[in-house]
């Protein structure tokens, strides 16, 4: 596989329910290491393509391919071993998990200690994986800043919090990709910063691809290698964040006049 | 006494992850087991039964909450796999004259693997539907016990042998104690380690969102259907050690009242929680004779005149476990366990009360 070629490739993917086209013949390739942001109107099939990729539905049509392979009709289950992780636009913690449990569980396809010698916890080395895993995680707790929740159960922290948890968890997967829904839905300017601090990092010293879908175009603008446009299932842009913005198709179908176009992503901005 | 830790002094993962997190917890633990071993000195032989009661009714009501409180599942057949154990365990040993001793884990692997029999409906099925293949599963093995007169004995049922290890026949209270409490610690032990391992993490993943644990590689079907198999397994050595007590099985004591008894305990014990198992059973055990010792107390006064106590005890002793039942589930909905850690953590920081 040569380096260049692309780590995710969409090609031609419809997503119908019913009469609903939710996505129509969309194609895309996101490359190795960079960051990759969908962006368009709600319903405009932005998390359809993420669940189509991370496995909860099926295109009816179009093929999606992973580091070459072929994935369209992977099992979701089988997705996370070859190395695609995701978060969830509303919060999908366990919630009755301490946040340490909900981050060992991403290491779940990583460890192969079963039932009878995890109950057999002294004697077959399943507290040895335990422990060695619990390093890795602890390191993820450490990069995102939430060692003083690591025992509290994930269902009573704060909102801004359980995204923490939610993304430390999809690291824990060491995902080659990540799928990031809406990270940054319902924060204030100080989350924000944050948490694309988190993407900055995870993609520049943990070498992740990321696929994010955010309503804040600042943040978009600000931190992806490339944008892709959706509106009514269709890819109407794609490219660099600027030339994207630039594009009268996006300005028409999704931001609206030009006046704001210009000023909207500025305002973000501002500290 | 802090049997709940203050702060966090742990220095090791290893130290992090143990069950009993402080010294006191352990030593209060080890006291504990002493002096239910010295039981046999004190107590007489109807409350060692009790005790070996509360153990086998215990173990399998364990089962019953890894896949109840903890998968999240429901199973309204738990006493049909608790007697198949008792009759495989006889029957194991009638049939091919292994030793008890064997015939209790043997008893207990092959209810488990009736139990993923049944439990693979559980890979597709939820709530309300898989409460009925459950129920399904208490109704044939029920007809199964009536029928299979080679297995169970038929109506007449099955007598079974006491417990042995080379010379040493535990045929009383006095010694089947010991077979009960080595299986409780094995039992419990072994619930506790799974829970703070990879495939207990991913029941209770499956339990509390299943859609995240499937993009986290959980399999999801094998993880419902292995649920029922270790409750099975539970099940199945509860069971087994049961026949052995009694030294007697008969067929119609499996029966769905049974059941829903031992849903009884996972509720009041408290669901999602390993020790809350055991204070369920013992509570379910325990209230009954609570009820009569009462009615006891009152014989001969003027309420009994009245009540006529005495005649209406055995309805009482069953009114007493249903009102318990709906008192736990409007008043402490997390069960007995969740009103331990409460007590813990009022003693640890007693006089403040945060």
């Amino acid at each position: 596989m040569a380096p260049d070629a692309p780590i995710l490739a969409a090609e031609q993917v419809s997503l119908r329910f019913g009469g609903v086209r939710a996505l129509t013949d969309v194609s895309f390739e996101i490359r190795r290491g960079e960051v990759f942001s969908i962006i368009g109107p709600n319903g405009a099939g932005k998390t359809s393509m993420v669940n189509c990729i991370s496995g909860r539905y099926r295109p009816t049509a179009g093929r999606i391919r992973f580091d070459g392979e072929d994935i369209t009709r992977l099992p979701t289950r089988k997705r996370a071993a070859i190395g695609i992780g995701r978060t969830f636009q509303n919060l999908a913690l366990f919630g009755h998990m301490t946040v340490l449990d909900n981050i060992m569980v991403g290491r779940h396809h990583l460890m192969r200690h079963g039932f009878l010698s995890g109950m057999a916890y002294w004697l077959g080395g399943a507290q040895r994986e335990e422990i060695a895993h619990r390093r890795e995680v602890e390191e993820i707790i450490d990069f995102l800043e939430i060692q003083h929740v690591r025992k509290a159960p994930a269902g009573t922290l704060s909102y801004g919090l359980r995204k923490r948890v939610e993304l430390a968890r999809a690291i824990a997967l060491r995902p080659k990709l990540i799928l990031l829904d809406e990270p940054m839905a319902g924060m204030n300017l100080e989350e924000k910063e944050d948490m694309a601090r988190y993407i900055l990092d995870l993609n520049e010293e943990w070498g992740m691809t990321v696929l994010m879908i955010e309503h804040d175009m600042g943040v978009v603008m600000d931190i992806s290698h490339r944008v892709m446009v959706l509106d009514f299932g269709k890819k109407i842009a794609e490219g660099a964040p600027d030339a994207v913005l630039a594009d009268p198709h996006v300005r028409r179908a999704y931001l609206g006049e030009a006046d704001e176009v210009v000023s909207e992503p500025e305002e973000a901005l501002a500290p | 006494m802090d049997l709940a830790p203050a702060g966090d002094y742990r220095s090791s993962y290893r130290e992090d992850m143990t069950i009993f997190p402080t010294r006191n917890s352990r030593i209060a633990m080890w006291l504990g087991l002493a002096l239910l071993c010295a039981a046999p000195l004190v107590l007489g032989r109807y409350e060692l039964g009790l005790l070996i009661n509360i153990g086998t009714l215990g173990i399998a009501a364990l089962g019953l909450n890894i896949l109840v409180g903890f998968t999240g599942q429901i199973s309204i057949g738990h006493a049909a796999f608790f007697g198949f154990g008792a009759f495989a365990s006889a029957w194991l040993h009638e049939r091919w004259h292994i030793p008890v001793a064997l015939c209790i884990p043997l008893a207990g692997a092959m209810t488990a693997l009736v139990g993923l029999v049944f439990g693979a409906p559980a890979g597709r099925l939820k709530g309300l539907y898989l409460a009925i293949a459950t129920l399904a599963a208490q109704f044939i093995l029920e007809d199964f016990f009536a029928r299979a007169q080679w297995f169970t004995g038929g109506v007449a049922g099955r007598i079974t042998e006491p417990f042995a290890l080379g010379s040493w026949v535990a045929d009383r209270e006095e010694t089947y104690l010991y077979v009960v409490i080595a299986y409780v610690v094995v039992m419990y032990a072994a619930a506790a380690n799974l829970m703070r391992t990879r495939d207990g993490r991913a029941l209770v993943a499956v339990r509390d969102h299943y859609l995240s644990a499937e993009v986290m590689g959980i399999n999801l079907a094998y993880y419902r259907t292995l649920s029922f198999g270790i409750a099975s397994l539970y099940a199945g050595i509860g069971g087994a050690l049961y026949a052995h007590y009694l030294l007697f099985v008969s067929v119609e004591a499996f029966n769905i009242l049974f059941s829903i008894q031992f849903l009884g305990m996972v509720i009041i014990g408290g669901l999602g929680s390993v020790m809350g198992s055991l204070m369920g059973a013992a509570f379910m055990v325990l209230l009954p004779e609570l009820v009569q010792a009462g009615a006891d107390a009152l014989s001969g006064s003027a309420i009994d005149r009245v009540l006529k106590l005495g005649a209406s005890i055995s309805f009482l002793r069953e009114m007493a476990v249903g009102a318990a039942i709906i008192l736990f589930l409007i008043f402490e909905p997390d069960g007995l366990a969740h009103r331990w850690r409460l007590i813990k953590a009022y003693w640890k920081l007693y006089p403040y009360s945060h």
